[in-house]
């Protein structure tokens, strides 16, 4: 589904992805660890396609496209999706708007006919329950004034609606509460199908419990220095980063 | 509304949509301006003699002086002698009693501009004065505004038919010597819309007077006044568009509203003149001035303007708030893309006792755009408890867009409460990733966001304006990303 291969990336002149690979399938969960700095948001907004990194070399394959080609409106179209470690207010846009002219973006880059407002509204109340989330949000502009919890819970309600083939979530479960963790699991496990895959970036072992992943991978100032099983991150855990760089 | 709804692509891509010329015969008057041309106005138009009279003074008041230079807008000086003061489709010398006596071709372009005049008369629940160059061309539903007492019409036709009235309240808002451009006004206007709605009256509909500037070279001066009698109410709106012309086109209005005890005036204005090009060829300058005066107690007046087209826009409109309790309010968008510049904002002059005023201004500017506002908030000596508030914002695309914010303010009563907000910002790289992101294109986030910081305002919009004023500035914003 997606393949890296020696990705690197550079803000402002700094290197800061120094070669990445990384082979996702359909149906699998992946998940990201590292010490902060060491490049995670960076891998998923070079993903996404933020304007301002500018990869230096490497590729990347998505559902048979050349992803780096593309602008960041045809990668959400193409049906990647990045949850936000820090997600932007736009004051004066519901998160109404936004949801449905988003979710008719893509349905219209896919052909399919875009939905009124009524048949929106049905489409989007039963994932409002899903996330718990109270259906007054829908009427407050997005992320305006939204609590830290309330902002991850709003980017999963995004995730829910535009239902991507491959999400990615940048630290979605750092400072929840552990009804909003649940329902962060809820919302990857139900995402879990064979033809779709997740990519999550975190710092803890409580998202891991309840949403089993397939890989863990260890990236370290720029790379990923180890792979492997849930059970890679509990030794993380136990032992912390120094561990694997001495042995690096 | 969607921002995805079809039209919006279409209307991005176009370039300004209304800039196509009306053939149509027209008795005009060659260029140039002295007593001989004002007397003739005003007997081409039939008026009384009050009217010639104060157009003269208005004259020999404009000869004495300087355009204003204070404004924070850039361009040449204007040659006066080269401006035609009175254009005027032909068959319309008289003035058509109904439709049917109206040119087809003026019709048509009404209904080009989305405005078809007959559709209004039978279906929308809005009367129309159409203002086509210096002359009103048609007035809809003035027999049902008629029932109500209401009189909706040209001012011209005003001055023919209710002379006293209108001789009682011209000029008391805006005197001719009030500035520059409401002198020149005052001495060549050649139509406008006047209404008067009688005490106690709801105006029943929605007025709305729509410009049309068609022939070349032919300043507009219209000329509209608003009188609303002890607790009546009326909200009228006004839309502008002109052709595409390479040269600089003058457009300089005066508006006068009267509000008496516990009236309340609702002006809205959708201002799309022709911007000029891209490179800042052509356009309309328009300098005009609007004023209303809470002559009573209670009485009410708001501005609300959407400000997107013109080269420059020159404009402040103000409350005068003389009745004890009145209310002025005063909310604007104001759009320069390209090379256009924006100078403006409001007075709001508290006068009378517990007076109360409301500013809310937001100002976007692209391209090069410049857009100033400008503010005046006054608390006279006897302006005991006035309050105002007043809040400026200003968003910027991209790094070549300036915005300045001039607000002045003078306190003269202890009691007085003013209150001052204002922000700058810019629309984010980071906003516009967020929208991509989630499958938004480019243009359609900038709209988006765009739509989302100038809500407040197209809420005080009538309903059926807002629709078409967050359609205007999609097509405003064109070709401002990437
Ligand atoms: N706009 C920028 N300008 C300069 N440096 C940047 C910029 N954005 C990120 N960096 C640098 O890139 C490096 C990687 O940042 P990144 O956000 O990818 O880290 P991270 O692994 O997600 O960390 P965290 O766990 O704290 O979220 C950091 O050293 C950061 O300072
Ligand atoms: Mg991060």
């Amino acid at each position: 589904m997606l393949t890296i291969q020696n990705l690197q990336s550079s803000i402002q002149g700094i290197e800061i992805l120094k070669g990445i690979d990384l082979t996702v399938k359909p149906g699998e969960v992946h998940v990201i660890m590292g010490p902060n700095g060491s490049g995670k948001s960076t891998l998923a907004q070079t993903l996404a396609g933020r304007e301002d990194i500018l990869v230096t070399n490497g590729s990347v394959q998505f559902l048979g496209q050349n992803l780096l080609a593309l602008s960041p409106e045809a990668r959400a179209q193409a049906g990647l999706f990045l949850a936000f470690q820090y997600p932007v207010e736009i004051p004066g846009v519901s998160t109404l708007l936004f949801l449905k002219t988003a979710l008719n973006s893509l349905r219209k880059a896919r052909g399919e006919p875009e939905l009124d407002a009524l048949e929106f509204l049905n489409n989007i109340q039963e994932k409002v329950r899903q996330v718990k989330m109270d259906e007054r949000f829908l009427q407050r502009s997005l992320n305006e004034g939204f609590s830290g919890g309330e902002k991850k819970r709003s980017e999963i309600l995004q995730m829910l609606v535009l239902d991507p083939k491959f999400a990615i979530l940048d630290e979605t479960d750092s400072g929840l509460d552990i009804d909003a963790l649940k329902v962060v699991a809820e919302g990857v496990n139900s995402l879990r199908k064979p033809d779709r895959a997740i990519l999550v970036v975190t710092h803890y072992l409580r998202l891991l419990e309840v949403m089993v992943p397939d890989i863990v991978h260890i990236l370290w100032d720029g790379r990923i220095i180890k792979s492997g099983d849930k059970t890679l991150a509990r030794e993380l855990e136990q032992r912390g980063y120094e561990w694997l760089t001495e042995k690096a | 509304m969607s921002v995805n709804s079809p039209s919006l692509t279409q209307l991005i891509t176009s370039d300004y949509p209304h800039g196509f010329v009306t053939d149509v015969e027209e008795n005009t008057f060659p260029p140039g301006l002295n007593e001989e041309v004002i007397r003739k106005i005003s007997s081409e138009k039939e008026e009384p003699l009050f009217m010639l009279e104060w157009r003269l003074a208005a004259y020999r008041y404009w000869v004495t002086c300087e355009t204003p230079q204070w404004a924070n807008v850039q361009f040449p000086p204007i040659d006066y002698q080269s401006i035609i003061y009175y254009s005027a489709p032909k068959m319309l010398k008289k003035g058509p009693k109904n439709l049917q006596e109206v040119d087809p071709e003026i019709l048509k372009t009404y209904q080009k501009l989305g405005i078809s005049l007959q559709e209004q008369e039978k279906l929308s629940g809005v009367a129309v004065d159409a203002v086509f160059d210096s002359v009103s061309v048609a007035t809809t539903f003035k027999e049902k505004l008629a029932e109500a007492g209401v009189i909706f019409c040209s001012f011209s036709e005003a001055l023919k038919r209710y002379p006293e009235l209108v001789q009682k309240y011209f000029g008391t808002v805006v005197p001719y010597r009030d500035n520059f451009f409401a002198a020149l006004n005052s001495a060549v206007f050649s139509d406008g819309s006047f209404c008067y709605v009688p005490k106690g009256v709801r105006c029943p509909m929605e007025l709305s007077t729509y410009f049309r500037i068609n022939a070349a070279n032919t300043g507009q001066f219209e000329r509209t006044l608003i009188v609303a009698e002890e607790g009546s109410t009326v909200s009228y709106l006004e839309g502008c568009t002109a052709p595409i012309r390479d040269t600089n086109q003058l457009h300089a209005a005066v508006v006068e509203l009267v509000a008496l005890d516990n009236a309340e005036i609702k002006y809205s204005t959708v201002q799309n003149w022709y911007p000029g090009d891209k490179n800042g060829k052509g356009g309309i300058y328009n300098f005009v001035t609007k004023r209303g005066m809470c002559k009573g107690r209670n009485a009410k007046i708001s501005w609300t303007q959407i400000e997107t087209g013109s080269a420059i826009t020159w404009k402040y409109p103000s409350v005068v708030l003389r009745g004890d309790h009145s209310i002025g309010e005063f909310y604007s968008v104001a759009l320069t893309n390209h090379h256009q510049q924006a100078d403006t904002g409001t007075k709001m002059i508290h006068l009378g006792k517990n007076t109360r005023s409301v500013i809310l201004s937001k100002g976007l500017s692209a391209g090069q755009g410049k857009n100033t506002y400008r503010g005046l908030v006054k608390m006279a000596p006897g302006a005991s408890f006035g309050r105002n508030y007043t809040r400026c914002d200003s968003l910027l695309l991209g790094s070549r867009a300036k915005a300045y914010t001039y607000p002045s303010i003078e306190v003269k009563n202890k009691t007085a409460c003013v209150e001052h907000e204002a922000s700058t910002s810019k629309i984010g790289d980071e906003q516009l990733f967020y929208c991509r992101a989630r499958g938004i294109g480019e243009e359609a986030a900038v709209s988006m966001i765009v739509n989302g910081f100038c809500k407040d305002i197209f809420r005080k919009l009538p309903m059926e304006f807002a629709v078409e004023a967050q359609k205007l500035m999609e097509v405003s914003l064109e070709g401002c990303v990437g």
